[in-house]
């Protein structure tokens, strides 16, 4: 555990908050007034049981969906309709419970996909390959490389993803994310199918990109041993309503939440 | 032993004996295998982009084309007097429509079925094929046009020349087809494969979702890649209807486009080209050598018996993009 208390975080330093969000399919409601925000530079925890809205919730935050009621405040500007594609170039990035790579490409155009947001040269440049846009290129490789170095996947850079393993898949995702440099990375599950040794690495790799780079990043996971390890705060979701909020210990005490995971007698 | 003969020995024996018709026989193999290398060339474009076969590219060929003589027809009618300066003007205007078209496509069909599985996707430009060929038909009714070749300042006769022991006999609008449909397939190969246009086409086919969360605009990158097929349509028609005229029955020729991407492999633009050259030589050869020996007529299944056989050998095709399915 890293310390860092409720109290040292002031209200400046809230990089994203959503505000009494309400999401609907037809009759159902996924997400009921939820509010909670995510502070610069914290490992934020999104948990709950199975339905409960997590990965909606995540899905509203980067514009796949649009929320019927509610605001979200991202660097300080309230949005109300934003499509994900411009959410991603407000530097939100993210990754998929069910991986989602470009399954033709090798690994490293996978990550290069990552940087194409940061290309500024024109298409006259790209097209000569040469002079600014080369120059450019090279710089984005590089860096794409040093991402590549950072999760360990060099020998697989070649690659074609379809072919990897499941656990280097997801790695492959979080470098494509990490690619973007994103002020804040969404990770919907990124141990899910993983064994623990894969999860132990997974976790250095995310405690890493927090500490080294800075990066806000709010996650789902499902084990609970992992998101009391890795997680600042901790947001908790059931049946779409926010049932508890706080450290770690402190949700991990929280009655509501007992109930919700080992259900209760009514 | 005759039938033997006259299968493996004598088609040969006459290429030897006549190179003068072999010669012919190729060159016309070749100008038609470029227009199907062309019509290929506008599904690749839609399917890098979309994993979708686009089933209405036969008939925007067709409406490519009947939008051109169609605004020829009432450029010249209001008072252009100068038929070339029309054609042209007729020209620009035609690839105007054709990016309104782009976008509405986009915008009207593509964009509500984002996320979708490819088989919504592909019934989709089903309807867009009924919806335009009622559109066309009632906007230039459904009597066959002929294509403004000489208001285009196309060339048109023959050249002939004795070559190898006899006449050989060369189109100058087949000439020219070859040049434009060469510079046309040079600048999409170099535009796809050196930019980063590029790059994220291929991510759009793959996933739309993942694309979308790494910043690509699905709405900018479809509508380019339509404007592009677009635009191959609108060559495509000006070529198949200065050799025959424009009608909607042109529409069935988009599916000879089939056997030339199994062969070349729906994802690669070189591999269009070589598909539709082989097509199309293969298709003459075997009209002209083996044709007679069954009565002619195997212009009209040979593309897809060649195809057929290149399923079982190569299901992605010559150029294809090998995706591997874990189960």
């Amino acid at each position: 555990m890293r310390p860092r208390s409720d109290a040292d975080a002031a209200a400046t330093d809230v990089l994203l908050s959503v505000e009494g969000v309400t999401l609907t399919f037809g009759g159902v409601t996924a997400i009921n007034d939820v509010s909670f925000d995510i502070r610069k530079g914290e490992i934020r925890a999104i948990i709950g049981p199975n339905g409960a809205g997590k990965t909606s919730m995540l899905n509203v935050i980067n514009g796949f969906y649009t929320p019927q009621r509610g605001r979200l405040t991202f660097k300080g500007e309230a949005r109300t309709k934003m499509r994900p594609y411009e959410a991603a170039r407000g530097g939100i990035a993210r990754t998929f419970q069910n991986v989602a790579l470009f399954k033709g490409m090798s690994a490293l155009d996978n990550i290069m996909t990552g940087r194409s947001l940061k290309m500024r040269r024109g298409l006259f440049w790209q097209l000569l390959r040469h002079g600014p846009a080369m120059t450019e290129e090279i710089g984005h490789r590089r860096k794409v490389e040093e991402i590549i170095d950072f999760l360990e996947i060099a020998h697989i850079r070649r690659v074609q993803v379809g072919r990897l393993p499941y656990g280097l898949q997801k790695r492959v995702e979080l470098g494509r994310a990490l690619a973007m440099e994103p002020d804040l990375l969404l990770l919907d599950e990124p141990m899910a199918g993983m064994n623990l040794e894969e999860k132990e690495d997974m976790s250095r790799f995310i405690i890493d990109v927090n500490q080294e780079f800075g990066t806000t990043i709010a996650l789902i996971e499902h084990d609970m041993g992992v998101v009391m390890d890795l997680s600042d705060r901790v947001v908790v979701l059931d049946y779409g309503r926010k049932i508890a909020d706080g450290t770690p210990d402190r949700v991990k005490n929280n009655q509501a939440v007992i109930d919700a995971y080992l259900g209760v007698a009514h | 032993m005759d039938l033997l003969y006259s299968i493996f020995i004598d088609p040969f024996v006459q290429m030897a004996t006549a190179p003068d018709l072999l010669a012919q026989t190729l060159w016309e193999g070749l100008v038609g295998g470029m227009l199907y290398a062309l019509i290929a060339l506008g599904f690749v474009l839609i399917f890098k982009a979309s994993g979708v076969f686009n089933f209405a590219q036969g008939i925007m060929v067709v409406f490519a084309a009947l939008t051109l003589i169609g605004l020829h027809k009432l450029l010249v009618q209001n008072g252009v007097s100068n038929a070339t300066a029309a054609a042209y003007l007729a020209l620009l205007l035609t690839i105007g429509v054709m990016f309104v078209l782009a976008f509405a496509v986009e915008r009207l069909v593509l964009r509500p079925l984002v996320n979708q599985p490819d088989i919504i996707l592909f019934m989709a430009t089903f309807g867009l094929t009924y919806f335009l060929i009622g559109f066309g038909e009632l906007v230039f009714g459904g009597d066959p046009k002929i294509m403004i070749t000489e208001d285009l300042r196309l060339p048109t006769g023959a050249i002939t020349y004795k070559a190898l022991g006899g006449l050989l006999s060369l189109q100058r609008l087949d000439i020219a087809a070859a040049v434009i449909a060469a510079i046309m397939v040079t600048t999409m190969a170099v535009f796809f494969s050196k930019t980063r246009i590029g790059r994220a086409l291929r991510a759009v086919a793959d996933s739309h979702k993942a694309a979308l969360s790494v910043g690509i605009s699905l709405e900018q990158i479809w509508v380019i890649v339509w404007f592009a097929s677009g635009l191959v349509a609108l060559v495509t028609g000006i070529m198949w209807g200065a050799r025959s005229d424009v009608s909607f029955a042109l529409e069935v020729i988009a599916l000879k486009a089939l056997p030339v991407l199994i062969l070349g492999g729906f994802t690669s633009i070189p591999g269009a080209i070589v598909g539709g050259l082989i097509i199309g030589i293969g298709e003459k050869l075997a009209e002209f050598y083996w044709g007679p020996l069954i009565g002619g007529g195997t212009d009209s299944w040979f593309a897809y018996v060649l195809a057929l056989v290149f399923l079982l050998f190569w299901p992605h095709g010559l150029f294809g993009e090998k995706i591997i399915e874990r189960v």
